[in-house]
């Protein structure tokens, strides 16, 4: 497969190297890099001059650590990768709302956001541009017959969460069949960026999703160095993963709270509640913002951390990981929680395999699938954070791979923190090199976030693709909840607890 | 005549009537104490019901006058049933031969109206709730009616509750104690699922998919909801003093001490369900089904000893 260009993670490389090719060479190119392991890490589009649309596939070789470039121009249609390659499926969605490309032999092609094609002019499904494109408007799988009965759940929901809309098909309590449309939030994110960086466009990042603005932030910043080719200095590498693992505890107490929670079990449903509180402090404590809004900045971060400060901080990790541990610990000797969590909501890895999770749901199959480990950038390169991982694939098994996450990240910030390499925690940004693409990949909590930056002649954004990692799981869940009870869905939801604003951007 | 009884009835049921919500606070403050919260006031669930008082209520155009009268016969029902339960030794304002029956039934219709103003949104949340409700009532029924008439042998009384309960003593030989007993942890297991408490149900959720009861009063606003959570309440305060009245049977003749010790066991009660509800997770669905069958058999187990000790 001569024809991909490999790259490092957090690299550039100019667009010159990365020529098209013709479509169904590059269509079997991916189809069997996909049947030898290879992941589908991105595929997007950019829009040429010529009206065609250059479609950009990304794939990762994560034995080798490399990511894998190919690039081919399409016209308004062509033959689509989803029945061979099942992980392609929302990206081939997304590629024929935003450029109305028709990926042809898709099994189900309908909107995945409810926005117009963003080439006028052009719309995948002919609609006319008169109607009102409205969200979740749309063909639904239905089951015929008497005794099957159809639940409709939001998009507005009964707690403070985001609208998104499952229509579930029931037989009885057992959910036959689950179907996810989301596209409430979207918010044109990637439109925005384009002609950037702008600036706002690092506040874009940051409220990506708003639970990973270290993550998407890192992931950004990680772009833009590449481009400009500049390298954060290693204190601000070592700061940036103290506040990406600090992200990680303080979301995954939360949900290990929210799913005693949503069990009825209150002694760590209510800990866990206090102690996510006291995770976020620490970040504030660090740059004063619970969500670690403003810490970063292209080229370092903004914020260093004094001798004193980071005595307090490992002071205050150390309380809360004990308190946490206490609180987690309730959870796994509890028999009424286990006989909830275990067996509930199961994967097998190779239905994860097939559709190319990634994050704790990927790991908790025994999938050892973890950017820290496999594409490591900045402090990760130094620093390891062993890969958790579980067996079982169960509502357990993605609540304890969080718990083992925690209790590694907690290590690994009190190391970090505590031998911070001297030095500045910054440097100078430059301009951005003209005709070129980057690539990052980071690994959130919630697992692989993926940045992809195209420069234009003029050094500023022609496209800026987001994938968050939602993105992939999302049909993940779907397929969790098959032939499980209608009334184990909270739990199940919560045990992946993906993000509704990354995945509509 | 006792003056007692006279008197002693209506007092039971004024007491019932004003405390019932008090119960409500217990369990949240027991639970707010294991959480290591402050939790709301103790008298939170009176404060809800004025408010809910003062509001309107907003119905939706599918509904029919099914979903008004709901809340007010389930409410209905409830407080004419409450008329006929004894607090403890102190008789009940009513009794009659079979009271017992009509005080199941009378339970029974306030869930059935409920059930069909549930059905009546048309909402495919309220159909399940009112599914799952039905199913969970079908062994829920016959255990209270098998528990209760295990009682009625064992106290050798006539068939109605007042004097059944009046006859249950300390005093009693230890032959009745694995009846009592029987009865006793079948009540608790009905109080629970009864009044939608963990582990069947979670009364603090707000996840429409996994709720039984609440699910079905989703539409339900302003007094309407008022009349529902209040109704609630007093069933509560029914299982509980009826379960109170058993366990510790305080028989003095003393209308005040009676009243009292009775009033008490029943708040230990609640602080019993808040322990339960702060030390386990909720079971799954399908299982509800195995408790309440569990439940069931112990009533038939304690019905068969009674029959055989009274013979």
């Amino acid at each position: 497969m001569s024809f991909f260009v490999e790259l490092p993670n957090a690299s550039a490389l100019p667009l010159a190297e990365l020529a098209p090719i013709a479509f169904p060479k590059l269509r079997q190119g991916v189809l069997d890099s996909v049947v030898r392991g290879d992941r589908l890490v991105a595929l997007f589009g950019i829009p040429q001059a010529s009206g065609r649309l250059r479609l950009v596939v990304i794939l990762g070789v994560d034995a080798t650590s490399t990511l894998r470039l190919a690039t081919a121009d399409v016209e308004a249609s062509y033959e689509a990768f989803t029945p061979e390659c099942p992980p392609a499926h929302w990206f081939e969605r997304e590629l024929a709302e935003q450029w109305g490309v028709v990926p042809r032999g898709h099994p189900w092609l309908k909107p995945i956001r409810f926005h117009r094609s963003m080439r006028p002019g052009t719309d995948a499904w002919l609609r006319p541009s008169a109607d009102p494109i409205v969200p979740g408007v749309t063909d639904f799988f239905a089951i015929q017959g008497d005794e099957p009965h159809e639940v409709a759940v939001g998009p507005v929901h009964a707690g403070v969460i985001e609208p998104g809309h499952f229509r579930f098909q029931c037989h009885g309590e057992k959910v036959l069949h689950l179907e996810i449309s989301l596209g409430y939030q979207h918010r044109g994110v990637e439109r925005a960026l384009v002609g950037g960086p702008h600036p706002r466009s690092l506040s874009h990042a940051e409220t990506l999703a708003g639970d990973t603005s270290i993550g998407h932030a890192t992931a950004y910043c990680q772009v833009l160095e590449a481009l400009a080719g500049v390298a954060a200095p290693p204190r601000a590498d070592a700061l940036r993963a103290v506040m990406l693992e600090l992200e990680r505890l303080a979301n995954h107490t939360g949900d290990l709270g929210a799913l005693a929670g949503d069990v009825g079990y209150l002694p760590t449903a209510s800990f866990c509640g206090r102690l996510r509180g006291d995770y976020l402090n620490v970040s504030a404590l660090v740059c004063g913002s619970r969500f670690g809004r403003g810490m970063l900045k292209p080229g370092g971060v903004r914020f260093d951390l004094g001798s004193a400060e980071v005595d307090e901080l490992g002071r205050r990790l150390e309380q809360a990981t004990r308190d946490l541990t206490n609180a987690t610990t309730l959870l796994w000797e509890t028999p009424t929680v286990l006989a909830r969590f275990e067996e509930t909501g199961v994967l097998t890895p190779a239905i994860v395999d097939r559709l190319g999770l990634v994050g704790p749901p990927a790991r908790a199959c025994g999938l050892e699938r973890d950017v820290r480990f496999q594409y490591p950038t900045g402090m990760y390169r130094f620093a390891q954070v062993p890969v958790s991982t579980w067996h079982s694939g169960d509502v357990f098994a993605r609540a304890y791979v969080r718990w083992l996450e925690c209790r590694r990240a907690a290590t690994f910030v009190g190391e970090v923190a505590a031998g911070l390499p001297s030095g500045p925690c910054a440097t100078p940004m430059k301009r951005l090199a003209p005709e070129k693409l980057a690539v990052a990949l980071v690994e959130t909590w919630r697992g692989e976030a993926v940045h992809v930056a195209v420069t234009d002649s003029e050094g500023r954004f022609a496209a800026h693709k987001v994938v968050d990692p939602s993105f992939h799981n999302w049909m993940g869940l779907a397929m969790a909840l098959r032939g499980q009870e209608i009334s184990d869905f909270p739990l199940c939801n919560k045990s992946f607890n993906l993000s509704y604003c990354g995945h509509d951007l | 005549m006792n003056p007692s009884v006279t008197f002693g009835g209506p007092l039971a049921t004024a007491l019932g009537l004003v405390g019932a919500p008090l119960l409500l606070g217990v369990i949240n403050k027991t639970k707010a104490f294991f959480a290591g919260r402050r939790g709301p006031p103790l008298l939170q669930a009176y404060f809800d019901l004025v408010k809910l008082l003062g509001k309107g209520a907003v119905y939706s155009r599918t509904t029919t006058w099914v979903f008004c009268a709901g809340p007010i016969v389930g409410l209905a029902a409830t407080l004419v049933a409450l008329l006929f339960v004894p607090l403890g030794g102190v008789a009940a304002t009513f009794a009659f031969q079979g009271d017992l029956f009509l005080v199941v039934y009378l339970l029974g219709l306030g869930r059935f109206l409920t059930v069909l103003a549930a059905l009546d949104t048309g909402s495919s949340f309220e159909g399940m709730g009112a599914n799952r409700e039905v199913k969970f009532a079908t062994l829920a029924e016959p255990t209270l009616l098998l528990a209760l008439l295990a009682l009625i042998r064992v106290a050798g009384s006539p068939w109605s509750l007042s004097p059944t309960l009046g006859n249950i003593s300390t005093a009693s030989s230890l032959g009745t104690a694995p009846v009592i007993g029987l009865v006793a942890v079948a009540l608790v297991v009905l109080l629970l699922s009864e009044n939608s408490r963990i582990p069947v149900d979670d009364p603090n959720t707000h996840l429409e998919l996994t709720m039984i009861h609440e699910v079905m009063v989703l539409d339900h606003g302003g007094p309407d909801l008022a009349f529902i959570l209040y109704g609630a309440a007093l069933k509560l305060w029914l299982f509980a003093t009826l379960l109170a009245g058993i366990v510790v049977p305080v028989r003095t003749g003393n209308l005040a001490v009676d009243l009292g010790a009775t009033t008490l066991v029943a708040l230990a009660v609640g602080v019993v369900v808040g322990i339960v509800e702060s030390s386990m997770a909720r079971l799954r669905l399908i299982h509800v089904t195995h408790l309440l069958v569990g439940a069931l058999v112990l009533a038939a187990v304690a019905l068969l000893l009674a029959v055989g000790w009274s013979r």
